[in-house]
């Protein structure tokens, strides 16, 4: 993202082509303004949320939100069972998302696409090996891995991200690996091989930056999805535990409201973690169509 | 082909050995903390921790308990429920057939509708019907699941009352299991609707068990066709002056579908999971709700047993996807 927003500086002609191709999607632009937005309430939690995230207020339990037959304009989107406002506590919950987001993608993608270079290179016993490792971890769905590990560690967000974080790393490998292979069959690459190019040339410089497109858009599935398993494992009372205000956590403690018919209980933290993870999708779209040259021409 | 075949068969037995080996671990960390927790939570001595440590064989070197559960798992012993005493293979293979009725449905659904709209978008490119098809796609891979099961719930069975909330069957039936798919079972027996019942219960379930195989197949077909299309080889079948839709659906199509038939398979993982949440919203008696109430009640052989279970299914699964892979593109199978 600091590409971004980095527009200005030198060497302009390259970013400013790029901003220009990402500028014209309007669906991208919405996913980073919303982004930028989710960024926002997570830093200055503490500053612009209407309370605190665990504040009861006792004279206030489900209290619809005011705009839908409630009463009061302290709760925006109305409180939650034990008088906490609903709107101040998805604004804290935006910290952790990111987080997990940030920490899993991290992880995943430099790990993967390390692995996948060697393994694209070597073509050998190092590759057999690390794809039979891959497809080990690949015959375990991401969130029964996680589920298996909080059963033996106990439920926690740090055990939860690492086995989220190790889930995915088979879809990067694989997807590096499998351009790495297509692109090494092309002429520029025998042409930077004639031309007495090392390995570790071939493999960051001359090979990679042509396997970056279906990258970022592993990327940023991989931050969604890496928010939507955290949410499920909370959701599942396994991920991050109430009190915390992590959006899957308060949908496991409200889903018992639903048949009453406090819908605004179960409704807005949903949302949010619908309209983040949609923003990364639209995001990691936009910077596809922008940075894919094979995209542009057509 | 028979070559082909053996190759990825002989691939398959380092992964075998490391699923088993991974459930191994995870069942020996779990049978050490049970017996630790017990002899902290009845102030038992340390003669009686170590008889019960001896008991599970957890006193020998860990390369021989590592080869008597692997004995025992080739022969099929995964041990017993500490819950219900019986063995876990039976337990499983008791469930899993809701779980694969659901799950087979579910990919139906996404297949029926993923493949064409992809299709549709991909040749309608630019157009309000591809922007609008992409962006459902879009929300559709972006939904929590188990947000948006709650949702329809709240929508088609507590406001419209359409769908049932719960369950495979409605209590007005008894259905004896023959196959344990309901859909068969309900057909083979001699009662009047209960096959519309068990297709009623399979609606919001399966809708939300495929909603994200939906958009992924969705999403990948139309960029697989868009890919597809620009290649030199469909300029040429275009300017030997084939009908579009020989070109479409003969040129492309074969060749799009190869990406899309790998996501297909990846997909069979996405499912199994979504069947863990699935299953628990909807009370649905498979192996993802057993799963979880294991992990509920401590009951380890079974948390042990499952998952290596699945993950023997989903390396199943995948080595079929590689052999249709073989199949459909002759230049993977010829490489070898």
């Amino acid at each position: 993202m600091s590409t971004v927003s980095e527009t200005t500086p030198a060497p302009p002609a390259p970013l400013l082509a790029f901003w220009r191709d990402f500028s014209r999607n309007r669906g991208a632009l919405a996913g980073l303004l919303f982004i930028l937005l989710v960024v926002f309430c997570a830093v200055f939690a503490p500053i612009v949320a209407p309370h605190a995230a665990d504040t009861q207020y006792r004279d206030n339990f489900l209290t619809a939100p005011p705009w839908a037959g409630g009463d009061d304009w302290r709760f925006l989107l109305g409180t939650d069972d034990v008088g906490r406002d609903i709107l101040s506590r998805i604004m804290w919950g935006s910290q952790l998302s990111l987080f997990i987001g940030a920490i899993v993608v991290t992880l995943s993608l430099g790990v993967g696409v390390l692995l996948g270079l060697v393994a694209g290179f070597s073509r050998g016993l190092l590759d057999q090996f690390i794809m039979r490792l891959m497809d080990v971890l690949m015959a375990i769905p991401s969130l029964l891995l996680a589920v298996a590990i909080v059963a033996v560690l106990g439920p926690s967000l740090t055990n939860a991200m690492i086995a989220i974080a190790i889930v995915v790393l088979p879809h990067y490998v694989r997807l590096t690996r499998a351009t790495v292979i297509g692109e090494l069959a092309k002429d520029y690459v025998t042409a930077s091989r004639i031309a007495g190019a090392g390995i570790l040339r071939m493999m960051m410089i001359v090979v990679l930056p042509n396997c970056l497109a279906p990258l970022i858009v592993q990327a940023t599935l991989g931050f969604s999805s890496a928010i939507l398993d955290a949410a499920a494992l909370g959701f599942l009372g396994l991920g991050a535990q109430p009190p915390t205000p992590e959006w899957g956590t308060m949908l496991a403690d409200a889903k018992k409201f639903v048949q009453s018919g406090h819908w605004w209980v179960v409704t807005f933290p949903g949302l949010a973690i619908l309209l983040t993870v949609l923003a990364f999708n639209l995001l990691g779209d936009g910077l596809r169509d922008a940075l894919d040259p094979k995209l542009k021409e057509r | 082909m028979l070559r082909f075949l053996a190759s990825r068969l002989i691939v398959l037995v380092p992964t075998l050995l490391g699923v088993i080996l991974l459930a191994f671990f995870l069942v020996r960390q779990l049978h050490g903390d049970a017996v630790e927790v017990r002899a902290g939570e009845r102030g038992i001595t340390e003669e009686q921790l170590a008889e019960r440590r001896h008991a599970l064989g957890l006193d020998r070197p860990l390369h021989e308990q590592f080869l008597s559960y692997l004995g025992d798992v080739v022969q099929g012993d995964l041990g017993k429920s500490y819950v219900t005493q019986r063995p876990v293979l039976d337990e499983f293979a008791e469930l899993f057939p809701a779980t694969i009725e659901l799950s087979v449905v579910a990919m139906i659904f996404a297949i029926v509708i993923g493949l064409p709209a992809g299709i549709l978008a991909a040749l309608t490119r630019g157009s309000f019907l591809d922007h609008g098809v992409m962006g459902a796609a879009l929300t559709g891979y972006s939904m929590p699941i188990f947000w948006w099961a709650i949702l329809l719930i709240v929508l088609f069975s507590n406001t419209l009352g359409l769908t049932p909330v719960s369950g495979r069957l409605d209590i007005l039936y008894y259905i004896e299991p023959t196959t344990g798919f309901m859909l068969i079972d309900t057909l083979l027996s001699d009662e009047a609707g209960a096959f519309w019942s068990a297709l009623h219960h399979l609606i919001l379930p399966s809708i939300v068990l495929g909603t994200i195989p939906l958009a992924v197949i969705a999403r990948m077909t139309r960029s697989a066709m868009l890919e597809v299309l620009g290649e030199d080889y469909i300029r040429t079948a275009r300017a030997k002056g084939l009908s579009p839709r020989r070109v479409i659906w003969v040129h492309a199509l074969r060749n799009a579908l190869i990406p899309v038939v790998t996501v297909i398979g990846l997909q069979t993982g996405t499912l199994l999971a979504g069947a863990v949440l699935t299953e628990t919203i909807f009370s649905w008696p498979g192996v993802g709700k057993w799963l979880i109430d294991a992990i509920g009640r401590r009951d380890f052989p079974a948390v042990q047993g499952g998952i290596l279970l699945i993950a023997m299914t989903i390396i199943a699964v995948n080595l079929v996807v590689d052999l249709l892979y073989g199949l459909i593109n002759p230049r993977i199978r010829l490489q070898k």
